[in-house]
């Protein structure tokens, strides 16, 4: 009898080749890390305790608990100062926290983490601003966004490959921006620029997404379709959007977070939270 | 729009056009040194003094595309590269005073009464060390300054000051005669270089065509750097760096990468420049050249590769010309010439020529 090896019968390597994955230092940054797989053994892809930054003594933050689960879509909203921005940059690495935890997955711990490594391990970003590099073509930004060995090295060898040229293609019929590929990103309106924003995140296809105001100036018919696109990400990935516009809260969310001076003040389903006091005492003035 | 590469410059001028006029320009620097080998009575006989005119100038040009590639498409505006430029003659400067003394110590120590050679001028006899300090003097000093530079994310005017601070400080310790490396007066007074005289014909010429090949070399290396991704993220790093690095790419070492490859660059048209010129001293050190080195990739046009070329062509004939005719007025001029680009021509002669292409 022929005893043929099946995968189930090996042992586990000894070491791990992923284990650094994603938190391995790089002194002068010519190196390049991938993220290896997220470890979400307990459904939560990003968890902030006791969180607190200060400036100054200014509290933008104070003792802050958020937990996000894996393929969730949250919405953030709260007045202005409330620590919104703040908590974006502190879960992007922009800004450190005094005090308290922050973790993506199970085992990568934010507060260690330079902003470059957190994008690697699979954070996207969008700003409240639209940002994309003005010089360089649609095609360009989301070739430049794209999941890749983004190491110096790499990058004076990379060469387009077909199928990352069709993600490219698909990426740019999602967010309707097909007809404008070869255009300068600098000549788009405001709205095809968070559209590109969006875009450039997915193609580089993070676990979770920080949307920080990603309807701000657009149409109504563009506000739509952004939230259709939303709720199709939902899922696959975790979302985050922080926004102050109630009506595409109310199509979107199905779990809002208020934050108030810098803490969470509510939280539940959108009627919950526009039913709570202290959340019409806070946004109405007491 | 500010596109970043070459190949749009050729694409509106046409690309024969562009082709054509860059092969004539390329046939013509290599007929320069035949034609210098000519009898004098030749009438198409070139001069020594426009061979090492023109040598000099091309010279500049590979310092012109050197600071470009790090301001036109990385956005670091460096006010210090001629302290790159003259590292790299100092060290091509120590071969050939060691090779004018024999076996005996440099002319300026003897005045001096030192007895021996301080111990950085070991191995300088040998021409291949000679050559590695050439590279490894301004690449070394690039990449520690910019490690430390761009690990505290000094940008904009503050890089700008820095780089500026640097090539001073760097000056005043060249001045010094205690720094070993000839005082103000540097060196001069060469003879051979590998046993050929340095002012003979024939190795005027080879030097010379070493010098279109050394830029000709950058010219491609700066061809590549900009059609590859390298180029982009350079632009995207230029327009966004925030951005960038929330794609997940470490701007510093793209920055550092960039940074190191121009300062080499520099390093070797110094090297090519003092055997031409048959001089070094600080004063290439002085802020006022670096600057000038702006001024010559801001009139050619930032961003692309050719423009920088024209420019230090240009301010460098014109400057040849003007110091002639009417010497003082030429720092006056240059001053004119950086205001009038600012305001009427942003993209330099190159946008210029754009704009034509295409009305």
């Amino acid at each position: 009898m022929r005893i043929t090896p099946t995968p189930d019968f090996m042992l586990e390597p000894a070491l791990d080749p992923n284990q650094d994955a994603g938190t391995s230092r790089d002194a002068i940054g010519l190196g390049g890390v991938n993220a290896g797989g997220l470890d979400t053994r307990h459904g939560t892809i990003l968890t902030l305790e006791d969180i607190s930054v200060s400036f100054d003594g200014f509290k933008a933050l104070n003792n802050l608990n958020l937990y996000i689960g894996v393929g969730e879509l949250r919405c953030i909203i709260g007045p202005n100062g409330a620590g919104k921005t703040t908590m974006m940059d502190v879960i992007t690495g922009k800004t450190r926290p005094t005090t308290g935890g922050a973790w993506f997955g199970e085992t990568l711990d934010l507060t260690r983490m330079s902003e470059v490594q957190i994008a690697q391990a699979g954070i996207g970003r969008k700003f409240q601003k639209p940002t994309v590099f003005e010089a360089l073509t649609v095609f360009e930004n989301l070739e430049l966004a794209q999941k890749a060995d983004k190491s110096v090295w790499a990058s004076l060898r990379a060469r387009l490959k077909g199928e990352q040229r069709d993600h490219i293609d698909e990426t740019l019929e999602t967010i309707r921006l097909t007809a404008s590929a070869s255009r300068p990103a600098g000549l788009l309106s405001h709205g095809q620029k968070q559209f590109l924003e969006i875009g450039m995140l997915l193609m580089q296809d993070p676990q979770l997404l920080l949307l920080d105001e990603p309807v701000a100036g657009m149409t109504d018919a563009e506000t739509e379709f952004t939230a259709e696109l939303f709720k199709t990400l939902a899922g696959q990935r975790s979302l985050m959007v922080v926004e102050h516009d109630m009506g595409f809260v109310g199509t979107i969310a199905d779990h809002v977070t208020v934050l108030h001076q810098g803490s969470v003040l509510a939280e539940g389903s959108l009627e919950e939270v526009q039913a709570h006091e202290r959340v019409i005492e806070v946004y109405l003035g007491r | 729009m500010n596109q970043p590469l070459m190949v749009t410059v050729a694409r509106k001028a046409g690309p024969r056009v562009s082709i054509a006029v860059g092969v004539v320009v390329v046939l013509v620097l290599l007929a320069l040194p035949l034609l210098s080998l000519l009898p004098e009575s030749n009438s198409l006989q070139v001069s020594a003094y426009t061979l090492t005119l023109v040598g000099k100038i091309l010279c500049y040009a590979i310092v012109a595309l050197a600071l470009d590639l790090v301001w036109g498409y990385a956005g670091l505006l460096s006010l210090g590269h001629g302290l790159f430029f003259a590292l790299g003659g100092y060290a091509m400067g120590m071969y050939l005073m060691r090779e004018a003394a024999g076996d005996g110590l440099p002319a300026f120590m003897t005045f001096l009464s030192w007895t021996e050679l301080p111990w950085y001028w070991a191995g300088t006899q040998h021409f291949l060390w000679a050559m590695c300090l050439v590279v490894l003097a301004p690449g070394l000093l690039a990449l520690v300054f910019g490690f430390f530079a761009f690990r505290s994310r000094i940008k904009g005017v503050y890089f700008s000051i820095m780089t500026q601070a640097l090539t001073f400080a760097g000056m005043l310790l060249f001045f010094r005669n205690e720094t070993g490396l000839g005082g103000n007066n540097g060196f001069t007074n060469f003879r051979t270089l590998l046993g050929f005289s340095v002012t003979s014909q024939g190795t005027r010429a080879v030097l010379f065509l070493l010098t279109v090949a050394l830029l000709l070399a950058s010219l491609f290396v700066g061809w590549r750097l900009a059609k590859s991704k390298f180029g982009r993220i350079l632009t995207a790093l230029r327009d966004a760096e925030n951005r960038l690095m929330f794609c997940g790419y470490d701007p510093r070492g793209f920055k550092l990468f960039v940074w190191v490859l121009s300062a080499v660059l520099c390093g070797l048209a110094g090297a090519l420049y003092v055997p031409q010129v048959g001089i070094i001293n600080p004063s290439e050190m002085s802020p006022t050249n670096s600057i000038e080195a702006a001024v010559w990739v801001a009139l050619g046009g930032r961003g692309t590769l050719i423009g920088p070329l024209l420019g230090a062509g240009l301010v460098n004939g014109m400057k040849s010309w003007f110091t002639v005719a009417f010497p003082e007025y030429w720092l006056f001029f240059l001053g004119a010439l950086f205001i009038v680009v600012t305001l009427y021509l942003p993209k330099g002669v190159i946008g210029l020529l754009n704009k034509r292409g295409e009305s």
